[in-house]
């Protein structure tokens, strides 16, 4: 078959919702896009532990302590989901785990700003976790089927992750003046943020057009955006918090919410390395992985030792 | 009074899984593989929850108090301070890098399963519930630092030389797991904790099990600390308490 | 320098009476590593009650290409389908 016709019924499988398998024939831009897309979102898993755990020895009470230990927990879990979806395509997941560790790969650029108050905590699980979701719901049906498996686990998993969120955040507006402050402090540094994390404007995202055709997004970036504003301002109106956004306002004639201009500026300066923590993460993944080598290399050492321990019986029994 | 032990003896053991739960809790993130990351994370919220646990019960024994109410879970664990703190000195000692982490997290498996089986056996018959439970756990949480015993102390060079260092350092703390204090002889007697002394040969036994098969030794004829489950601990305890306790301490009496 | 650890997929049995199903994949050194970093993974809520883990290498899959030899051939035979039969309506029990 040429490669014409190949690339044909890929994409009439594609559109006829076959998912596509791991040894299927597939495009290499597909694979490439793919491999990209889910190291990406494993990366970020990854590196978004980091804002979080800072927390977990600080974690208020008892309860919260172990609902953030499983949470942070989840998300490692994730990322290896990912990765184990990426590895489906012939990547390698310690190539991947190069390119974060040298800056040359992304991740979701929410993770590199700070946390500062508790009430970020909660902030992430609602805001963040929350927009996360919304992307995350559409890829249980993208059209790779290692990714789309991985995300219905994900997704079943990450429900809990956006309720305990908002439950700081209730606890948090309804409490003291002090925590009040911190929630409002939390939804003013974490809105513009979450916003962005749906990437760039329709208009000017590179990717898009051939991941929509070949299903792997299913939905715009400025949809899923669209969707994230209107089921978020309600809860920030329960919470009794102001979103601080001047142009806010519902529109009844297209049933939605209207909302301000992100600033592009910082959108792209954080992407480029110049967030407040970019470095600070990377700095700390590097050190976990640079820490952690003589770690691997023994245990893979003592594998090598272990397997040939019960080699050895064998070969005496043959010398003998 | 009788309680009044009980109730030492029972933040003897939560303080233990608290402290031990917290420090496993620091390694999430930044642990050497990501899988390892996963592993420890769930030793600490087995502790954590053990430790939860034995603080309800704890509430639950000292009934209403003079103020009128009853205390919580949270109260043991985010409003006392140093002196009151019953864990041993092991836990509270730093992660330092991975060998410390195994070689700490393997002496105090092997005290906390054979002591928590003895437990099942206890008179008391929450504290036994409780060990039942507990077991199940501690089984696991022995197998997997077991394992990476001999992984690193069997591994290379470099794994051997960092385990054996991490051994001379924290052996000093061993001891203190199995020296029975005032509290736990009276519990002993009483049938309701667990008779160190009895249990002794047989933690032994299983370290010396394993540093062999790890090819590992551990120093012999050296002093051993003790103090903490009498809340004579070492500085660690201070800088771990000043951040587990940051905002209850800050924000006192409110809701999170 | 590169020092991975082996590929392993792992199989989840969800309850008694049911086969165990592909889940996904990780990274071990041994057996034992794979089955407990899978127990972590694949079954922190409860997913399971057993697990078996294969190093990755050890499986043959068969090749899309063939799909057509493999698989096509079985598709007319729908005579293997009891629905192929015709049983007059007041036959029962069959």
């Amino acid at each position: 078959m040429t490669s014409l016709n190949l690339e044909a019924l890929f994409q009439s499988k594609i559109d006829e919702e076959t998912k596509i398998e791991p040894k299927d024939w597939m495009p290499d831009a597909y694979r490439k896009t793919l491999i990209r897309q889910i190291s990406q979102h494993a990366h970020s898993e990854i590196v978004g532990m980091l804002p979080e755990g800072n927390w977990i020895t600080r974690a208020p009470s008892l309860r919260r302590k172990l609902i953030l230990l499983a949470k942070v927990q989840d998300e490692a879990g994730h990322g290896l989901y990912l990765y184990s979806a990426a590895e489906t395509l012939g990547a390698n997941r310690d190539d991947l785990v190069q390119q974060l560790l040298t800056g040359k790969a992304k991740y979701s650029s929410i993770f590199n700003y700070p946390t500062l108050n508790w009430a970020d905590i909660g902030a992430i699980g609602w805001l963040v976790d929350g927009a996360a979701i919304m992307n995350q719901v559409m890829l249980t049906r993208t059209s790779y089927g290692p990714y789309a498996r991985a995300m219905v686990r994900i997704c079943k998993e990450e429900s809990f992750h956006q309720r305990q969120g908002y439950e700081i955040m209730i606890a948090m507006a309804k409490g003291s003046p002090e925590q009040k402050a911190m929630a409002q402090d939390a939804l003013n540094r974490w809105w513009w943020p979450s916003l962005m994390m749906f990437g760039p404007k329709d208009a000017e995202s590179s990717h898009s057009d051939q991941a929509l055709k070949w299903k792997i997004k299913r939905k715009t970036n400025d949809e899923l955006r669209q969707q994230f504003v209107d089921v978020t301002i309600p809860q920030a109106e329960y919470l009794g918090l102001t979103v601080p956004d001047p142009d806010l306002r519902w529109n009844e004639e297209k049933g939605s919410y209207d909302f301000g201009e992100i600033d592009w500026e910082e959108f792209w300066s954080v992407v480029k390395g110049n967030g407040p923590c970019n470095k600070q993460r990377l700095q700390a993944r590097n050190k976990a992985y640079d820490d952690g080598a003589w770690v691997r290399e023994a245990a893979s050492a003592h594998a090598a030792k272990k397997e040939q321990r019960k080699l050895e019986p064998q070969l005496e029994t043959k010398a003998a | 009074m009788m309680n009044d032990s009980l109730i030492k003896y029972l933040l003897q053991l939560a303080d233990n899984a608290l402290i031990l739960g917290h420090r496993l809790g620091e390694w999430c993130g930044h642990a050497p593989e990501m899988e390892l990351d996963i592993a420890l994370t769930n030793i600490a919220l087995d502790l954590t929850g053990q430790a939860r646990s034995l603080y309800q019960r704890v509430a639950e024994l000292e009934g209403i108090g003079p103020n009128g109410a009853r205390k919580t879970e949270d109260d043991y664990a985010y409003l006392r301070d140093a002196w009151e703190f019953r864990n041993t000195l092991l836990v509270e000692q730093p992660n330092g890098d991975f060998a410390h982490t195994i070689v700490r997290q393997f002496i105090f498996d092997s005290y906390n399963y054979y002591m928590c089986r003895a437990l099942t056996q206890s008179r008391d018959e929450w504290l036994a519930g409780f060990a039942v439970k507990s077991l199940k756990e501690i089984t696991y949480q022995l197998r997997f630092s077991s394992e990476w015993m001999q992984r690193l102390g069997d591994g290379t060079e470099v794994s051997h030389t960092k385990m054996q260092a991490a051994i001379e350092e924290l052996w000093t703390y061993s001891g203190e797991l199995t020296t029975p204090n005032e509290v736990e002889k009276e519990m002993a007697s009483k049938g309701i904790g667990v008779d160190l002394t009895k249990i002794k040969p047989e933690v032994e036994a299983k370290m010396a099990e394993v540093l062999t098969a790890s090819n590992l030794t551990a120093p012999a004829g050296i002093w051993m600390q003790t103090g903490g489950k009498d809340g004579k601990h070492s500085e660690h305890i201070g800088f771990i308490l000043a951040e587990m306790q940051f905002l209850q301490r800050a924000y006192p009496g409110q809701e999170w | 320098m590169k020092n991975e650890w082996p590929l392993w997929e792992v199989f989840i049995r969800s309850k008694s009476g049911l086969s165990h199903k592909h889940v996904g994949s990780l990274h071990a050194t041994d057996a034992e590593m794979a089955l407990e970093n899978a127990r972590d993974l694949y079954t922190r809520r409860n997913e399971g009650v057993s697990l078996w883990v294969v190093e990755s290498k050890h499986i043959t899959a068969s090749d899309p290409d063939d799909s057509d030899p493999l698989f096509e051939p079985a598709k007319d035979k729908i005579y293997r389908h009891p629905t192929f039969y015709d049983v007059p309506d007041d036959v029962t029990h069959m």
